[in-house]
């Protein structure tokens, strides 16, 4: 019966597996012995309070910060500590927290910058579909991104992050400091991107939302994981209502 | 007539300190220091370009060229070798560290070229213009230096909305990580700019030594400072800002020291700078970004 099961995991292997990961911000550690995978296919979600480590664990994925100890393993190839910039042609993007566009440009070409990985003969097109998925970026390509409102800045982020056409998309809180209504449109196209087959890491704060759409959840506790399990059953467990869904 | 002449020999200083200026807005846009090594830098070019036209007898626009060569290859292994390992150092430390470069430099000068001045000899030939039936002279020198400026200007707009690296050297001016994360280079995006930016301050060096041909060590520390202020005055990281601060400081420092006093006159453009920035602290086209929650 464990063979089988093995069998069955060697045939799928996690597009993404963290193992015993250790983070510190000088002397502090702050991510202490995270491990959690991510299959292909799938929305998983990292909850979890204010500086539980969240936001830690997906910047030293994205390699923006180096763990002293553990390994990333991305389509099985070890990728911890190497720097971001190289990070992005091996699939993988990250909208990062406080949506981090790039407020000086137009909004064009901060598509532009999400495809500087790519040949240049790819951007334009890629820029099409960006534009079919958020028409009011299409609406506003001229206009210098700081102009834009929350809703529309978070969705030239995450345009941004899909012009590297990534395999693992990795997001950041982006319903901070949305209006309700954009959050549920965000969530919206979260959940269309998993189906046009983006396999997607997403932390949240919102608990609720992040449950709702995820196949799988982990749970965040001063720098290491307190529980997992498919979103579904911790959406209705007793202590992740009570700490994080506020009931 | 003596009032269009300052305007000329103004507007012609102003654009060697443009000139300087880009290297250090530039610089600070992206990797938010100030490299206060910059001014040694043009004194550098301007010595290889002697040295290139006078004891190796090369062409003078040959020398300028081989000036631009040894200035981005210092500029580079200055970033690489004092800089870098700074990255995430305190600005204070960098600072500090970029003064000790600026003095390395001014005395490796007196080392190779000694404390004597060498009487520069104007790269630029061809005759002042003369007008108004020889009323009012304008020299070769401030010609070319105004069209090199404004050659150098265009190249650069160009270069930073046009091209593919220009637009990365704005992402990481703006925000290194999330440029990072686009798969921008950062260490070698800010290695470029310090090799553009020194390129141009050997330009800077032969135009100002065409201009005024005393040369020695120390040559470049005063129009770096004076670059350095009109790079402030104009807003810093900003490069029309570069072009405006540099052209003004020129005019302000050419008209204070023929009308005013000639003692005076650095004083003036140093008080003019604070009262500049005291009125509007981010300098005269300095941006201030709010960002959007």
């Amino acid at each position: 019966m464990s063979n089988v099961m093995e069998n069955a995991t060697a045939a799928a292997p996690s597009m993404l597996e963290v193992k015993d990961l250790h983070v510190y911000y000088g002397s502090i550690h702050a991510i202490k012995g995270v491990s959690f995978h991510v299959n292909e296919g799938e929305i998983v979600t990292l909850i979890g309070a204010n500086g539980a480590g969240k936001s830690t664990t997906l910047n030293t994925v994205a390699g923006l910060m180096k763990p002293r100890h553990g390994s990333i393993l991305l389509h099985g190839e070890n990728i911890a500590g190497m720097p971001a910039h190289k990070l992005i042609s091996k699939g993988m993007a990250l909208c990062p927290e406080g949506r981090r566009i790039f407020l000086q440009m137009t909004v064009k070409e901060n598509l532009e910058m999400g495809g500087f990985s790519r040949p240049a003969s790819e951007i334009e097109e890629s820029i099409e579909n960006v534009y079919q998925r958020f028409p009011r970026l299409k609406e506003r390509y001229k206009q210098i991104a700081g102009t834009l409102s929350g809703g529309e800045q978070q969705m030239l982020a995450m345009g941004r992050a899909l012009m590297s056409k990534p395999s693992l998309m990795m997001m950041d809180e982006p319903s901070m400091g949305l209006a309700p209504i954009l959050v549920e449109q965000i969530f919206d196209i979260i959940q269309e991107l998993k189906e046009a087959g983006t396999t997607i890491l997403l932390v949240e704060q919102n608990a609720q939302m992040a449950l709702s759409v995820a196949d799988r959840a982990y749970v965040l506790e001063t720098g290491r994981i307190s529980m997992e399990g498919p979103a579904e059953e911790l959406l209705h467990a007793d202590s992740v209502r009570k700490a994080y869904l506020g009931n | 007539m003596s009032f269009l002449t300052n305007l000329i020999n103004g507007i012609s200083l102003g654009s060697v300190y443009a000139i300087i200026a880009l290297g250090y807005t530039m610089v600070y846009g992206i990797a938010k220091m100030l490299n206060f090594a910059h001014g040694d830098v043009i004194m550098v070019g301007a010595y290889i370009s002697f040295c290139a036209t006078q004891y190796w007898h090369m062409p003078a626009w040959v020398s300028v060229i081989v000036a631009m060569a040894v200035c981005t290859v210092l500029g580079i292994v200055i970033e690489k070798l004092a800089y870098k390992p700074l990255r995430n150092a305190t600005s204070l430390a960098v600072l500090i560290t970029a003064i000790g470069v600026s003095y390395l430099l001014q005395n490796l000068a007196l080392l190779i070229w000694s404390s004597n001045t060498k009487n520069f000899v104007s790269i630029v030939n061809f005759g002042n213009l003369s007008l108004f039936g020889g009323k009012l002279i304008i020299s070769d020198v401030a010609i070319v230096t105004v069209l090199c400026c404004v050659v150098i200007m265009l190249l650069l707009t160009w270069f930073t909305s046009k091209t593919k690296m220009g637009r990365a050297m704005r992402a990481v001016s703006e925000d290194k990580g999330a440029a990072q994360l686009m798969g921008v280079n950062v260490n070698q995006t800010i290695s470029i700019t310090f090799a553009i930016g020194s390129a141009l301050a050997a330009v800077a060096g032969v135009l100002l030594c065409s201009t005024s041909p005393v040369l020695m060590p120390t040559t470049g520390a005063m129009p770096g400072i004076k670059a350095f202020t009109a790079a402030v005055f104009g807003g810093i990281g900003s490069i029309p800002g570069a072009l405006l601060g540099g052209i003004l400081l020129g005019i302000i420092e050419t008209f204070g020291k023929s009308y005013i006093s000639t003692e005076l006159g650095d004083a003036i453009v140093f008080a003019i700078l604070i009262v500049i920035l005291l009125v509007k602290p981010t300098g005269l086209l300095g941006k201030k970004v709010n960002e959007k929650v």
